[in-house]
């Protein structure tokens, strides 16, 4: 096992970077560190600085304001950090990528591991999508 | 009170403002202004009659611009849409953020996005436009393309 | 000359789930005056909805918020039937009432839960969310998703709620409401949560009229508007039930109106669930033949208060113009007067207590130093602030 298979393994720090969303997979992401999914008990948590962070999960459709922001994030972030893009909106833009300030998917931004599609994505699709990529990291 | 009453008294005060009048139903009124006169007939309405200021929604039509401001008398449910028609080419129109607080924001979203200027607004900056499009852009203006955006 | 220090909340920090900066300029330990960024969050919703047909347009606006997912497609949909003078059926009218009850339930557990962990209480979280997980399971039983739930449409609803679920809807609700007590009791009967949150971030009744607030926020002032009772839509004249206000105007009776609601809708669903049963050969939807031009002015009451969506018609196919008003629009500008003169630790709390919906108001807002152009605090310190601020009142009374 490589060093860095051998980090993701266990306790991902999880940093959270909500674009211009609706909200509901920040609820459903959310909702898996709550009782009844519980992903703490598995080490995760969610971290107040990308600094900290194994893991930064991108959600919503990013407009161009945001567009800066993500890209700043992503560089403070340390490497190798492993990016996933959730729901239909990160990982395509979804409903909102004919509108006027859309500026990209996430992909479109920075190099993303993993997409979570749905809308939004059940916090069961989430944690499989988080197993996947660290069994195949 | 009632829905008559309050029109019939609308009518007494603004007799020459009114340019035209449509009752949809018991609860949903048009009343078409004169621009000059949106600052009297809003004291009149927020002060005098207890009417809540709702939102207002700028349009971009063949007549023009035009500002549907809506206001609400929850004790009857009712709504009233007063319409005003400004002009192509320099749409201007006085602001009633003097008055209340309640169209502050909305007056500045309509300026960004319409490019409609409000008068004596006590602070026209930006609200949502910063980093998203440029100065002199109005995105909800029918000419609008949007690869006027940059990305 | 005293000197400001600027104190961000935001952008991006676990538990705002979207980016919003506050820039609070302080004196001390005491806000003196607050400013915000917005358009983080601006999506053009208004204008891709005028390339939309009306039936599309509620998936559109279903996905402005994710909390309040229904209460917009309600005021779009209350809107057209208004300017098509289209009359639903009975049963769509149960229906609609049991989804928006079920969405106010569920939001408010939400609130109740963020508040918590503003305060300190991480406890009150996790309970908070974990009871809330049994409606959104009913949700997924009624229209196949947790959120988001496309049961709307004009003339109608576009699912029915079948006769055999009604049981397994009304064991939920009895559930939901012991778990109310519950929480009711943990939260209401704290003395340091009562140190906490009465007589902090108190907006008058004069406030709530100069910025047009809606909804909890401006019921807890004693202003009692409640657009189900005002303007009333759907089953809401059909069924018995009360508006809830108080007189404070602070944290703490915003809280007790939005507990004190739950119980509200949770008698409004039984009502409706019984005319349901009466309706057993009703329609849900009606024939619906074209949009006449016109416009139409249509409001729900969201958890947050009034939502207001215009729409103006042109006889084709798609809205010529769709205006759209969340509650929190008006209710978050209200920060200005509950945060001015507040303690840096009470100024996280009075944010929190108007239930800013940022989504929906597709507003965002940052801060940083005045001085040096550093952050002084960022927004995971400042919930540790507050938390810091908990800790002490509860050695003060020895719990």
């Amino acid at each position: 096992m490589g060093f860095k298979s051998y980090c993701f393994k266990k306790s991902l720090w999880v940093f959270h970077f909500g674009g211009a969303s609706c909200n509901n997979c920040d609820i459903e992401i959310l909702d898996c560190l709550t009782p009844r999914h519980d992903l703490e008990r598995f080490g995760i948590l969610l971290v107040g600085s990308i600094r900290h962070a194994d893991v930064l999960l991108v959600n919503g459709s990013i407009n161009i304001r945001d567009k800066e922001r993500l890209l700043e994030i992503y560089n403070q972030a340390p490497k190798p950090i492993l990016v996933v893009a959730i729901g239909a909106c990160g990982c395509t833009g979804g409903i909102f990528a004919e509108g006027y300030t859309f500026a990209g998917p996430v992909d479109k931004i920075v190099p993303v591991n993993a997409y979570i599609p749905g809308c939004p994505p059940k916090p069961e699709a989430i944690i499989a999508g988080i197993v996947k990529l660290v069994n195949n990291s | 009170m009632n829905k008559e009453l309050i029109i019939e008294n609308f009518k007494k005060n603004f007799k020459s403002d009114i340019l035209e009048i449509a009752e949809k139903n018991q609860r949903r009124i048009i009343i078409r202004i004169r621009s000059e006169s949106i600052l009297s007939i809003a004291a009149w309405l927020y002060k005098e009659a207890g009417f809540r200021f709702i939102i207002a929604t700028a349009l971009h039509t063949k007549k023009g611009f035009e500002i549907h401001y809506h206001f609400s008398l929850d004790s009857l449910g009712l709504i009233l849409n007063i319409h005003v028609i400004l002009d192509k080419v320099n749409p201007e129109i006085e602001s009633l953020s003097n008055m209340f607080n309640a169209s502050n924001w909305i007056e500045r979203e309509m300026h960004e996005l319409f490019g409609i200027n409000f008068l004596n607004h006590p602070n026209q900056e930006k609200l949502i436009s910063e980093g998203n499009w440029a100065e002199g852009v109005y995105p909800y203006r029918k000419e609008f393309k949007s690869d006027e955006v940059k990305r | 000359m005293s000197k400001k220090t600027l104190i961000p909340i935001g952008p991006y920090h676990p538990l705002q789930e979207e980016p919003e900066l506050f820039k609070l300029y302080c004196d001390g330990e005491i806000v003196k005056d607050i400013k915000w960024e917005t358009g983080y969050n601006h999506r053009g919703i208004e204008k891709l909805s005028e390339s939309k047909t009306y039936e599309q347009v509620f998936f559109l606006v279903e996905r402005i918020c994710g909390i309040c997912s229904t209460s917009h497609p309600f005021a779009f949909a209350n809107a057209v039937e208004e300017l098509a003078d289209i009359e639903i059926t009975n049963r769509a009218k149960y229906i609609r009432s049991i989804i928006g009850e079920l969405e106010r339930i569920h939001s408010h557990l939400l609130w109740v839960g963020l508040a918590g962990h503003f305060l300190g209480y991480n406890t009150v979280f996790m309970w908070a969310w974990k009871y809330r997980e049994p409606v959104l399971d009913l949700f997924e039983m009624i229209s196949g998703n947790r959120n988001s739930y496309a049961m709307f449409k004009i003339g109608g609803v576009r699912r029915d709620i079948e006769e055999s679920k009604i049981p397994v809807i009304q064991k939920v609700l009895g559930d939901v409401k012991k778990k109310t007590d519950l929480l009711v009791g943990a939260v209401m009967d704290d003395p340091v949560i009562h140190a906490r949150t009465k007589g902090v971030g108190i907006l008058t009744k004069q406030d709530i009229i100069d910025y047009g607030a809606v909804g909890p926020t401006a019921r807890a002032s004693g202003v009692a508007i409640d657009v189900r009772m005002d303007d009333p839509y759907a089953a809401y004249p059909l069924v018995n039930w009360k508006v809830i206000s108080a007189e404070a105007g602070d944290v703490f009776a915003k809280a007790q109106v939005r507990l004190l609601e739950m119980y509200e809708s949770i008698s409004i669903i039984n009502q409706c669930l019984e005319g349901l049963k009466k309706e057993k050969e009703g329609e849900i939807t009606v024939k619906v033949k074209e949009i006449p031009e016109g416009i139409g002015n249509g409001r729900a009451e969201a958890p947050r208060g009034e939502v207001f969506h215009f729409v103006q018609s042109d006889g084709s196919n798609s809205p010529a113009r769709h205006k759209i008003r969340a509650p929190s629009y008006v209710n978050i500008a209200t920060f200005k007067k509950s945060c001015i003169g507040q303690t840096i630790s009470d100024a996280t709390l009075s944010l929190a207590a108007v239930d800013p919906c940022y989504c929906c108001t597709e507003r965002m807002a940052v801060a940083y130093d005045v001085h040096s152009g550093e952050k002084i605090m960022n927004a995971s310190e400042l919930i540790s602030k507050s938390a810091e601020r908990t800790n002490e009142l509860k050695k003060k009374f020895s719990i």
